[in-house]
């Protein structure tokens, strides 16, 4: 299965640049399930922008639909059940909804690569992991397979796994876990995408390799300019390495920002509720629960704003009308009714 | 792996023993005479009787029995019929016939129960699915005696009396492999229809897996993805279905035998049962216990081909 058109990007390589566009735009998407009972909308108009070499966070409780906007933008998600009934996702520029299933898969691993939380899951427990880091040259570049191998050691290397060439032809079970996410993270930079998403790439490892893991994600990014969305609901790591944060509520953007602005300032009772979390080393890896009460079910979403059954700051038009997302500067959005009053500290 | 080899076989010794001995107790509280069963309705001379009797121990306590028995087996010989002919004698050829009709029906059902748990996975849902899941009811209701004389009807005879094709034998093993086409086909029945449901099960549950939505976000083709990335995942424990089925082939095989004139293990040993030639049943009992044993052995062998997290040390 050797691809024809190896070299052949899709995209003009330098479109990224050329006026506003950025490299990945996230526009009114739309995502929805179809059940047994019934239409799960994982996604609600969600929109989110990054330019090459930024870092954004996406932040949000479990089940706010993260991972599911995520897939989306790769194109991995099961269709059916899942339906996109609405929204664009541009990458520089092209709104990859409308490429057919074969250009997409072109863009998948080489332009876009994608890494995952679990990666004894995600890595194939039949195959050494030196195949499956050799596989995107042989299947992408028609490399052979001897030189697809030396490129496979030589990102172990990148990746500072140690004695790579000795473990090449180890088994992803025969690594620690920060061992396995950094070959998940070696298969993902092989092509050199100009997008990386990293969803949740450190919440099943402990401490410490969670630092080293997000070290390592970062150096690579600043060596190849790429754009990084990386998914958590880890608030210390946000801080440390992201641009700006899109906060995730209920399948919706509730913020949007640049990070220092979010953590001087918040604009949505959500994501002040959210900083207002205290942090517990013993809790690591847990969700966050300093808000009161549960997440919305999509099966039966709050009317108005979904946050209103939740929320300190609630008046009654929040029960009735949905908040549209507020520009609140050029960089900076809230989905709340109140978010002037949020900022000023005058809400509630 | 040599040693694990080793291992097991020593483990197997055991589980010989347990088994022969059990059916041995079986056989020996099977009702009737054997010395009678010899002579039919007539009369038995007493004499003759306690010859017989003392020549084959009968009089002894069951386990003392058992132990000549044994001790025979270790010396490779399985004993004499109450008919005088050693059991080798007639056990010879009939294994083979045996096996071969089980290896058929084995090939068989790897190649049709899996192609078609295969197909039915891809089309999850669609009109191609639902066919095969119907087919698979079928399978297992039609009876071996029905779909054996239909088989032999359409495909032996029907075929050959309209359109020339005289491809398939319906009777006797004079056609080398090909008389055993048929047959494999009637024997394999039932289990074509669990394996394509087992390769279904598996299938769609490995593509559910999140190294096959690794393999997806990396740009694998589709092809790819099914033909390599998950297609040796889910044929891990379809392997085991088909190392114990082969056993179950074997001793299953009476009716198939019967239909399709087959001189093998399996009419012997129901004869024999009939008979009541006690050291024939046994003995092809002990065999086919060997035999089930040496198959799962090497299904686990290929586990750990299959699987490198298996390891034998
Ligand atoms: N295949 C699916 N079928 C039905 N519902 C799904 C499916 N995948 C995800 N969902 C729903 O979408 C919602 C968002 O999921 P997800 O994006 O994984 O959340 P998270 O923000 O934790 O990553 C979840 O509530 C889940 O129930
Ligand atoms: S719109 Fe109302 S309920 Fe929603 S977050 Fe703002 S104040 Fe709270
Ligand atoms: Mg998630």
């Amino acid at each position: 299965m050797k691809n024809p058109s190896v070299d052949t990007h899709l995209l003009p390589a330098d479109s990224g640049t050329i006026g506003t566009e950025p490299l990945l735009a996230v526009d009114n998407l739309h995502v929805e399930f179809t059940t047994r009972q019934g239409v799960v909308r994982a996604v609600n108009g969600v929109s989110y922008a990054l330019n090459a070499g930024e870092t954004l966070a996406v932040l949000g409780e479990s089940g706010s639909g993260k991972s599911v906007t995520a897939q989306a933008i790769m194109g991995i998600l099961d269709m059916p059940p899942a339906r996109v009934p609405k929204g664009e996702i541009r990458f520089r520029g092209t709104d990859l909804l409308k490429l057919s299933e074969n250009q997409r898969s072109q863009i998948r691993g080489q332009q876009i690569a994608m890494i995952f939380q679990d990666a004894l899951s995600a890595l194939n427990p039949v195959f050494t992991v030196g195949w499956q880091i050799a596989e995107m040259f042989r299947v992408h570049k028609g490399m052979s397979k001897k030189d697809s191998y030396t490129k496979a050691i030589e990102l172990m290397d990148r990746v500072r796994i140690p004695a790579a060439r000795q473990r090449v032809n180890d088994y992803p079970h025969q690594f620690s876990g920060g061992m396995r996410q950094r070959i998940m993270i070696a298969m993902s930079i092989a092509l050199d995408p100009d997008l990386l998403i990293a969803d949740e790439p450190t919440t099943a490892l402990d401490v410490t390799v969670q630092a080293q893991i997000m070290e390592l994600l970062a150096e690579l990014q600043r060596d190849s300019n790429m754009g990084l969305i990386l998914i958590t609901h880890d608030l210390g790591v946000v801080a440390d390495v992201a641009d700006k944060i899109a906060v995730m509520y209920g399948g919706r953007i509730v913020e949007n920002a640049p990070v220092h602005d979010i953590y001087r300032n918040p604009a949505h009772p959500y994501t002040k509720g959210l900083l207002e979390s205290i942090p517990r080393v013993d809790m690591k890896g847990q969700e966050l629960y300093a808000i009161k009460g549960l997440p919305p079910n999509l099966l039966d979403m709050p009317t108005g704003c979904a946050f209103h059954p939740r929320c300190p700051f609630r008046q009654d038009n929040c029960v009735t009308d949905v908040p549209a997302l507020h520009a609140i500067s050029g960089t900076r959005s809230s989905a709340c009714h109140y978010w002037r009053e949020v900022l000023d500290g005058t809400a509630g | 792996m040599g040693r694990y080899v080793v291992r097991r076989l020593l483990q197997a010794i055991p589980v010989l023993l347990g088994t022969t001995f059990l059916i041995f107790a079986l056989v020996y509280a099977l009702p009737g005479d054997p010395i009678q069963a010899l002579a039919g309705d007539r009369a038995v001379d007493p004499i003759f009787r306690a010859t017989m009797r003392e020549m084959f121990h009968l009089d002894d306590p069951l386990i003392v029995q058992y132990g000549y028995y044994v001790q025979g087996i270790f010396t490779g010989d399985f004993g004499m019929t109450f008919r005088g002919v050693p059991v080798s004698t007639i056990f010879e050829g009939k294994f083979q016939v045996t096996l071969n009709l089980a290896l058929m029906a084995l090939v068989i059902e790897a190649i049709v129960g899996v192609g078609l748990g295969l197909i039915a996975a891809l089309r999850r849902g669609k009109a191609a699915d639902t066919a095969i899941l119907a087919f698979t009811l079928l399978l297992v209701s039609v009876p071996t005696l029905v779909s054996g004389f239909v088989l032999q009807l359409v495909l032996g005879v029907q075929l050959k009396t309209s359109t020339g094709i005289d491809f398939f034998p319906v009777a006797g093993t004079s056609e080398g492999w090909r008389s055993y086409l048929l047959p494999g086909l009637v024997l394999a029945g039932t289990s074509i229809a669990y394996l394509t449901r087992l390769t279904r099960t598996s299938l769609m549950e490995t593509l559910r897996a999140d190294y096959v939505r690794t393999a997806i976000a990396k740009g694998m083709p589709r092809r790819r993805v099914l033909g390599r990335h998950a297609l040796r995942n889910s044929l891990i424990p379809l392997v085991t279905y088909l190392g114990a089925d082969l056993g179950a082939l074997m001793s299953g095989a009476v009716i198939t035998e019967t239909i399709f004139n087959l001189n093998g293990i399996g009419r012997q040993l129901f004869d024999s049962v009939y008979l009541s030639e006690n050291s024939v049943v046994v003995g092809i009992v002990t065999v086919l216990v060997l035999i089930f044993i040496a198959a799962n052995l090497i299904v686990d062998l290929l586990y750990a081909v299959l699987d490198p997290r298996i390891r034998y040390e």
